[in-house]
């Protein structure tokens, strides 16, 4: 038996507009417990979606080889059989169904083709005991809290007799408690031989547990760094995860900054399924005329959360806190109050919340502000037309014609129509929640040059965004928000990126 | 405006390049899901023409065929609102009885007068609307299961209101609205072989191709003047001439006959209506919004909910329209009256090019897909077929509606989601 259970050699793959992954590759040892770090759209998840299966064999370049054998999996079932078995970070269970019936769905135990419930169970009980999870298989997966609905699935894992497993961001959902048991665990599954692949955002937990972790950036393979010595530091990780050439990424810019346009004091936010926990806690910050101010902190951290909120209560509930537009407190309780106090949103998921992807481009440059161009109630068609076509031109939105569906665009070009469609409402802040996510660095230049251009028209821009660099090469000012509270403000000359991840991954101290 | 001009960029990315040469193409050929209902509808007009003998397209024929439709087709106007926003409504059958049956008690049993028992109807349509709107909108409860409660509710409102009986007669107004007529305000002229014709309609069909034609080329004209794509001038005369050529057919035959039905006058005047309201107006396009994506429009802006209540509402009044004119056409309010109207119009709606998802359709598309089934209703029964073979028939000509709808969807995806 070799040393290594795995190789990924020279994996590329390409989506319509992006490369994904070039080049890549991962080489795991048996027993080990390798870690992926990278920025998000390094393209950790993407490689991971490549080994499992979710994107078969022949949609990406490049060769796998699993304990010894070439690996061409068709679908998830098929990695699955060789042993390997992926968790998502989106849990893929039925809340409705019991532990059992989770850890069993699609792999029924059977006696003559009807469920052996009392197999089933008593399969389920032993598996829950190997993951240390104290419930009855009979409970329901909606009755159980998200740390164990995690062991839920590593119980299921095991169930397949799983030789590599491979867990995306799992403790982003958990407590400390609820995360330190799931180290403890991984730990215990080593010891008794699973090879586990982690992705996580969090390098305290990569140092404790990892015995190797690769770093990934902008889909290639930068380093494979052995933390088995105890030489390498957090930080040692963050360079390589960053460490990039910033030079020519970003266009110059002079600010000429004004007076203050918004503010947002003491700001909390509930989350409407669990309507106990905030997601956002106190958090003030301003944004100045012609000042791009920037949002930093990782998944989880309620960045989103704190900008749809203040646009016009579009999240959550239970809001508190004073919103000041020029000076004076303003009301935005629903989404129309707030555009029409000039506060415009574009949203990190253009295609679910940003696009009509069935209509064209004119009617989605036009959707937010159409009374501009209607009068008594008829939209003027011509004058629309040619409102979406300046800005076709205006912003280069590489299309034939306005007419085209936004579905058949990319990404960097669907994300132009959502620029032009807030543009449009005439807007004094611009909150720009990751305006370059899935979008070729061609056009992310793009992207900058229309921020840059909207600052110095004299918006406000609050720019969210999980990419450092891009904070760092865009913003005047930088907050960092860290599960739900703003714990820095840092002048974007002064501001680094390990100054920023400092503050990003700040403890918080637990709310009573 | 911005001045936003973003400089110093060549890279075109080959995602880019294959939708430049993709919408390229499509520039110069037919769009095949736009004018496929069109054609479709031709073809089995031209079919049945054949069948029957030139049966179908009779005088009298073409009278029937728009009287007998009426209400299924004021019902389709109603419901692709409602199907464009991504609902469904399941009880305007039972909306058609209980208006038919509320106007009858109004007319017959307390004799009030024609146009007062009329609005009353409407108002109380539009009740049923708002009942059904809010449940929708604001309680957030699916319209299939809010319509199906309300399609049993309004059928026993229905058996209580008539207590279990027919009521009839019609005043002769409402029977006429129904059943009836323009009269010959200018008495008749002759056309030669094909013998004497209403004047009047004449006139009407004259002015209505003028319309036609000047709003047609003032758009075309408008457009040209902002440097949009307009269909070369060939293409452009023979649609104009296309339409206008079906209008004068329809008019000189019913002038032959019986001048234009009343009911006609009125489906013509709601489809104007109702297509200026959803190509054109505001609170059209936020319809198309919320059905094509509801969080993307509940973020830009658009009150979702109002859109969700009011095409409800405009469905209760338009299905007690469509009740009043039944029963004043059967001249009896009956309890079973509009059974599966509803299915009628959500078939329309869909054979004339709605999606399931929501967010496309087109007024006159539901019109003609309530045609094309009202034409192979008339013409089957023209030629002695059974009432079970028009039934397989229609069913099959809404599966390969959808599915040719699907699958030319499916041909047009580039980029997986």
């Amino acid at each position: 038996m070799s040393k290594d259970i795995l190789h990924m050699r020279g994996i590329s793959k390409r989506f319509p507009g992006v490369m994904a992954l070039e080049d890549v590759n991962l080489t795991v040892r048996r027993g080990e417990i390798h870690a992926i770090c990278g920025e998000n759209g390094a393209g950790k998840s993407t490689l991971m979606k490549v080994l499992s299966g979710v994107y078969p064999h022949g949609s990406y370049e490049g060769k796998i080889e699993f304990d010894g054998r070439p690996c061409e999996f068709g679908t998830i079932r098929d990695s699955e059989q060789r042993g390997i078995v992926i968790i998502h970070q989106e849990l893929a269970l039925v809340p409705q169904l019991s532990i059992a019936e989770n850890i069993f769905l699609g792999n029924e135990r059977t006696d003559r083709r009807l469920i052996d419930w009392n197999k089933t169970n008593a399969l389920a009980a032993q598996l829950s005991a190997r993951v240390g999870l104290e419930e009855n298989p009979v409970t329901r997966i909606q009755d159980i809290g998200v740390g164990k609905q995690q062991l839920v699935e590593i119980a299921k894992a095991l169930s397949k007799e799983v030789e590599l497993l491979i867990l995306d961001e799992p403790t982003a959902a958990l407590n400390d408690d609820d995360s330190e048991h799931l180290l403890d665990l991984l730990r215990g599954l080593r010891a008794q031989g699973i090879t586990c692949l982690i992705i996580s955002h969090k390098l305290h937990e990569i140092e404790q547990i990892a015995d190797r972790v690769t770093v990934l950036r902008d889909g290639r393979t930068i380093e494979t760094l052995d933390l088995g010595a105890g030489e390498v530091s957090q930080e040692r990780i963050i360079r390589s995860m960053v460490g990039r050439d910033l030079d020519h990424r970003f266009p110059h810019r002079e600010p000429c900054i004004g007076e203050e346009v918004l503010r947002i004091e003491d700001w909390t936010v509930h989350s409407p399924t669990q309507r106990h926990r905030a997601v956002v806690r106190g958090a003030t910050l301003t944004v100045r005329r012609g000042e791009i101010v920037g949002l930093a902190g990782l998944m989880g951290a309620g960045r989103t959360e704190l900008a749809m909120s203040v646009f016009g209560r579009s999240w959550g509930t239970g809001i508190s806190g004073r919103l000041f537009k020029n000076g004076r407190e303003i009301q935005a309780r629903t989404v129309r109050e707030a555009i029409g106090h000039g506060i415009a949103y574009a949203t990190e998921d253009r295609k679910r919340y940003g696009l009509n992807l069935i209509e064209d481009i004119k009617r989605n440059v036009s959707s937010a502000a159409l009374s501009k161009l209607a009068r008594r109630g008829w939209v003027d068609d011509n004058r629309e037309y040619s409102v979406a076509t300046t800005f076709r031109s205006d912003l280069n939105i590489k299309a034939p014609s306005v007419l085209v569906g936004t579905g058949k665009l990319s990404g960097g070009n669907q994300q132009k129509v959502v620029l032009s469609k807030w543009i449009f409402t005439d807007p004094d802040v611009l909150i720009l929640d990751e305006p370059t996510r899935g979008i070729d660095v061609g056009a992310k230049f793009e992207i900058y040059t229309i921020i840059n251009r909207l600052a110095d028209d004299g918006k406000a821009v609050l720019l969210i965004s999980s990419d450092l660099p891009e904070l760092l090469g865009l913003c005047d000012r930088i907050y960092t928000l860290s599960a739900g509270r703003v714990t820095g403000e840092i002048r974007g000359d002064e501001a680094t990126q390990e100054r920023l991840m400092h503050y990003m991954t700040m403890e918080q101290e637990q709310p009573a | 405006m911005s001045s936003i001009v973003p400089t110093g960029v060549d890279e075109v990315s080959t995602a880019d390049e294959e939708v430049e040469t993709s919408a390229g193409e499509r520039r110069f050929s037919f769009d095949v899901r736009e004018s496929g209902i069109y054609v479709a509808f031709l073809l089995i007009v031209a079919l049945f023409f054949v069948l029957t003998d030139g049966a179908l397209l009779e005088p009298q024929n073409i009278s029937n065929i728009v009287v007998q439709n009426s209400y299924i087709l004021i019902l389709a106007i109603g419901m692709i609102l409602i199907i464009i926003a991504g609902h469904i409504d399941l009880s305007a059958g039972s909306v058609v009885a209980v208006s038919g049956a509320i106007a009858a008690v109004l007319m017959v049993n307390h004799d009030m007068p024609w146009p007062l028992a009329l609005a009353v109807t409407m108002a109380c349509g539009a009740l049923i609307g708002a009942w059904q709107g809010y449940w929708v909108a604001y309680f957030g409860i699916p319209a299939f299961i809010v319509t199906l409660a309300g399609m049993l509710v309004f059928r026993a409102l229905t058996l209580v209101v008539l207590g279990n009986q027919g009521i009839g007669p019609f005043p002769d107004p409402v029977r006429t609205l129904a059943n009836g007529f323009t009269p010959g305000y200018l008495g008749n002229v002759g056309l030669g072989p094909l013998g004497g014709a209403d004047l009047f309609s004449l006139l009407v069909a004259a002015v209505a191709v003028t319309g036609i034609v000047v709003t047609q080329w003032r758009t075309r004209a408008a457009r040209i003047s902002y440097h949009q794509q307009v269909d070369a001038f060939p293409m452009f005369g023979a649609k104009v001439l296309g339409a206008s050529a079906v209008v004068v057919f329809v008019v000189i035959q019913l002038a032959r006959f019986k001048n234009l039905p009343w009911v006609l006058v009125l489906l013509a005047l709601l489809v104007l209506g109702y297509s200026m309201l959803t190509g054109r107006a505001v609170f059209g396009r936020h319809i198309y919004a919320v059905g094509g994506n509801r969080q993307a429009a509940q973020l830009s802006g658009v009150d979702v909910r109002r859109v969700n209540f009011w095409i409800f509402v405009n469905m209760g009044v338009l299905a007690s329209l469509a009740g009043v004119i039944f029963a004043g056409r059967l001249n009896q309010a009956g309890p079973t009256a509009g059974t599966n109207f509803e299915l009628d119009a959500i078939a329309a709606a869909f054979i004339g090019g709605a999606a399931v998802q929501g967010g496309v359709g087109k007024v006159v598309g539901a019109i003609v897909g309530g045609l094309i089934m009202g034409v192979i209703n008339n013409g089957m029964s023209l030629i002695g077929a059974p009432s079970e073979r028009v039934m397989l028939v229609k069913g099959a000509v809404l599966l390969a509606a959808v599915a040719f709808d699907v699958w030319t969807k499916r041909r047009g995806e580039s980029a997986p989601r």
